[in-house]
């Protein structure tokens, strides 16, 4: 089922009861959210990302907008009515039940011409855990499984009816660094088995980038992008999806444009073709070439070999930071015992910003 | 290392010895004087050692009377006090608005002196030769006859116990069982709500198995409190507890050692003996029903 968001507005009242302004979680919000697809809710803490989750599970009311899942607009409805499955952060198992009985539950609560038999009850129960592959485990307590069994086992209850869309808050931030890569891939997995429209919320841009089928960047509870995942990386809309997407940074330069040359530290490191003025040029570490007759001059800090890659720290004048983090490939290492490091740069991946209103600037 | 084991016992020897003059002696010592036949308080000397002690309270009228009367106050007043706090606590849960406000009134009796809440259920109930109290004012309205709830029948006298009973302990269970009700976390509302779960269902398979750890300990506590009851029959009988008919064990222990007929120190430590085996075989049994159903 596709979902479409029109300029959903949530405000909340202030919790400090003396500022008489509401709060805005989410600020005029509009975007479609394709059928079948895997779409990662991407964005810093406390940026809306968990309230915009709770209107279209409808835990929350949007103050205003509206929210239509397919042709139906179902903004007045009550969770249960809406067909959504969702899954908490921190699953919200319920203890005193076995997985069997969590998985269950929904089902259960099924009544009038859509109850179901025993039978019918148990066969879905048991396809659901096998799907998650905890079948296994169907007399356990939550306590006695781990955080990635728990997680399976709400993934389970919250699939059981077999919603139309399947929502995860934070899916993957209570587990540990193996057990997260592990349990996303079984994410993508399942989504992929049972086709079902999901919406997962993630802080972690490595996380949304590596599973999903489209990301949608929030800040301050306004939308700033959305796209495949390698779109939003190679062409970010303004220099905030620019920083937070990508693991090292991106590194952030003030420079200028004149004459159709990109200036850094007065030097001319790339041809652009855009008007003279003053611009946030932000470089991938993957942009940089070591280049003896490269353009660009750094002061070289220090070299990290990573193994297959090398990692040049690096320092510039108009660097925005204290160290520039470039990755290049072992054999175009340059000498550690240098003092400096000339490097040419990959126009693809060096984006410009507009320093005012910090959007991108084609060239 | 082993002088490290003795430094442990060093830090508790104060604890230690503190349990054991006022607490560990005392014990043995009840025990002891339970068996001695015979006992006298002034040469404290006594005749042989037997059973005797226990075949006489046994026997003793005002002791069945005590027993009997114990009981149906922990019958009566453990599983209404508990249910209607329990009512109260989802009430005060459920509102909003001055919920602060209605939580500190119902906390009001717990640190309210129960000699002074004694007397105004005196105020409501007695028979005076000028009023018939206030709650007989109210009967009269429907048309009916005037009750001595102090000084008249039985059942009159046990139901203001009860009443009053109830209405003492209910502030401390309140308290409790708001506070465990707030401690459900959210999201399994949330998650329920979002699987449709009918309100009731949400009480009977969440709510309920949540806090039953609490309500456990509500019952198991309140049936050792109960078994214990004396000053709050005092507040409402006087002393003279065996005369109105509404004395309990602890009164009877009580009257044993200092009352009108007191001195006895053998029966009043059979007594107590009898009680501390009834409240340790009850809450055996609690314990284990509570194992049973508590399982998280």
């Amino acid at each position: 089922m596709n979902v479409t968001l029109s300029h959903l507005t949530k405000k909340f009242p202030n919790r400090n009861k003396k500022i008489k302004d509401d709060v805005t979680a989410v600020n005029d919000f509009s975007m479609e959210i394709p059928d079948g697809m895997l779409v990662a809710l991407l964005g810093p803490s406390g940026c809306g990302k968990s309230t915009m989750l709770n209107m279209i599970s409808g835990l929350e009311k949007p103050t205003e907008g509206k929210i239509f899942f397919g042709e139906d607009d179902v903004t007045g409805l009550s969770p249960e009515k809406r067909g959504v499955g969702l899954v908490f952060q921190n699953y919200a198992l319920y203890p005193h039940l076995t997985v069997r009985q969590n998985i269950l539950f929904p089902l259960e609560n099924l009544k009038g011409k859509d109850k179901l038999s025993k039978e019918v009850m148990e066969e879905k129960a048991i396809e659901a855990a096998k799907l998650v592959q905890i079948e296994e485990y169907m007399q356990r307590k939550p306590g006695e499984l781990s955080g990635g069994q728990q997680q399976r086992v709400a993934i389970a209850r919250a699939l059981v009816k077999m919603p139309g869309i399947l929502l995860l808050d934070e899916p993957l931030s209570n587990l540990d660094a193996r057990l997260r890569l592990q349990t996303r891939e079984e994410l993508r997995r399942i989504q992929r088995e049972t086709g079902i429209t999901t919406v997962f919320v993630t802080h972690d841009q490595e996380e949304a980038m590596s599973i999903s089928d489209m990301i949608v960047v929030m800040k301050d509870g306004l939308f700033m992008q959305k796209g495949k995942p390698q779109e939003v990386y190679d062409v970010p809309v303004n220099l905030f999806v620019a920083k937070f997407l990508g693991t090292p940074a991106i590194n952030v330069f003030k420079a200028f444009v004149k004459d159709k040359k990109l200036m850094i530290n007065d030097e001319a490191v790339l041809d652009v073709n855009t008007s003279d003025r003053d611009v946030y040029a932000a470089i991938r570490p993957e942009g940089f070439i070591v280049d003896e007759n490269g353009p660009m001059t750094c002061k070289l800090k220090r070299i990290e070999i990573m193994g297959r890659d090398t990692s040049v720290l690096s320092e510039n004048p108009a660097f925005e930071g204290t160290v520039i983090r470039s990755i290049v490939s072992s054999e175009d290492a340059p000498d550690p015992d240098k003092d400096t490091v000339h490097f040419s740069l990959k126009p693809g991946k060096v984006h410009l910003f507009d320093i005012e209103s910090e959007e991108r600037i084609d060239y | 290392m082993s002088y490290n084991k003795y430094k442990g016992w060093l830090y508790l020897l104060p604890a230690i010895l503190f349990l054991a003059v006022f607490m560990i002696y005392p014990l043995i010592d009840v025990v002891v004087y339970s068996f001695e036949e015979g006992y006298n308080f002034a040469s404290q000397s006594f005749m042989g050692v037997g059973t005797y002690n226990f075949s006489y309270v046994l026997h003793d009228p005002y002791f069945l009377q005590a027993l009997k009367n114990t009981f149906i106050i922990v019958i009566i007043t453990v599983p209404l006090s508990t249910g209607i706090a329990l009512l109260i606590s989802l009430g005060l849960n459920s509102i909003k608005p001055l919920k602060e406000l209605f939580q500190t009134v119902y906390f009001l009796p717990y640190v309210t002196n129960t000699l002074a809440v004694g007397l105004v259920f005196m105020i409501l109930f007695k028979k005076t030769a000028y009023s018939d109290g206030l709650i007989n004012l109210v009967i009269n309205l429907f048309g009916h006859e005037s009750i001595d709830f102090i000084d008249g029948p039985y059942p009159a006298k046990m139901f203001v116990m009860c009443f009053y009973t109830i209405w003492v302990v209910m502030p401390f269970k309140i308290l409790i069982l708001t506070s465990a009700l707030a401690s459900v976390k959210k999201d399994y509302y949330n998650a329920a709500k979002v699987d449709g779960t009918r309100p009731f269902r949400i009480f009977y398979k969440i709510t309920l198995p949540m806090i039953s750890p609490m309500i456990f300990y509500l019952v198991i506590t309140g049936f050792i409190g109960a078994f214990k009851a004396y000053s709050d029959e005092v507040a409402i009988f006087g002393t003279n507890l065996n005369a109105a008919g509404m004395n309990t064990i602890v009164g009877y222990v009580y009257d044993m050692l200092y009352g009108d007929s007191g001195g006895y120190p053998s029966y009043a430590s059979a007594a107590s003996l009898i009680l501390f085996a009834i409240v340790f075989t009850i809450t055996v049994i609690n314990l284990t029903i509570s194992k049973k159903n508590v399982q998280y």
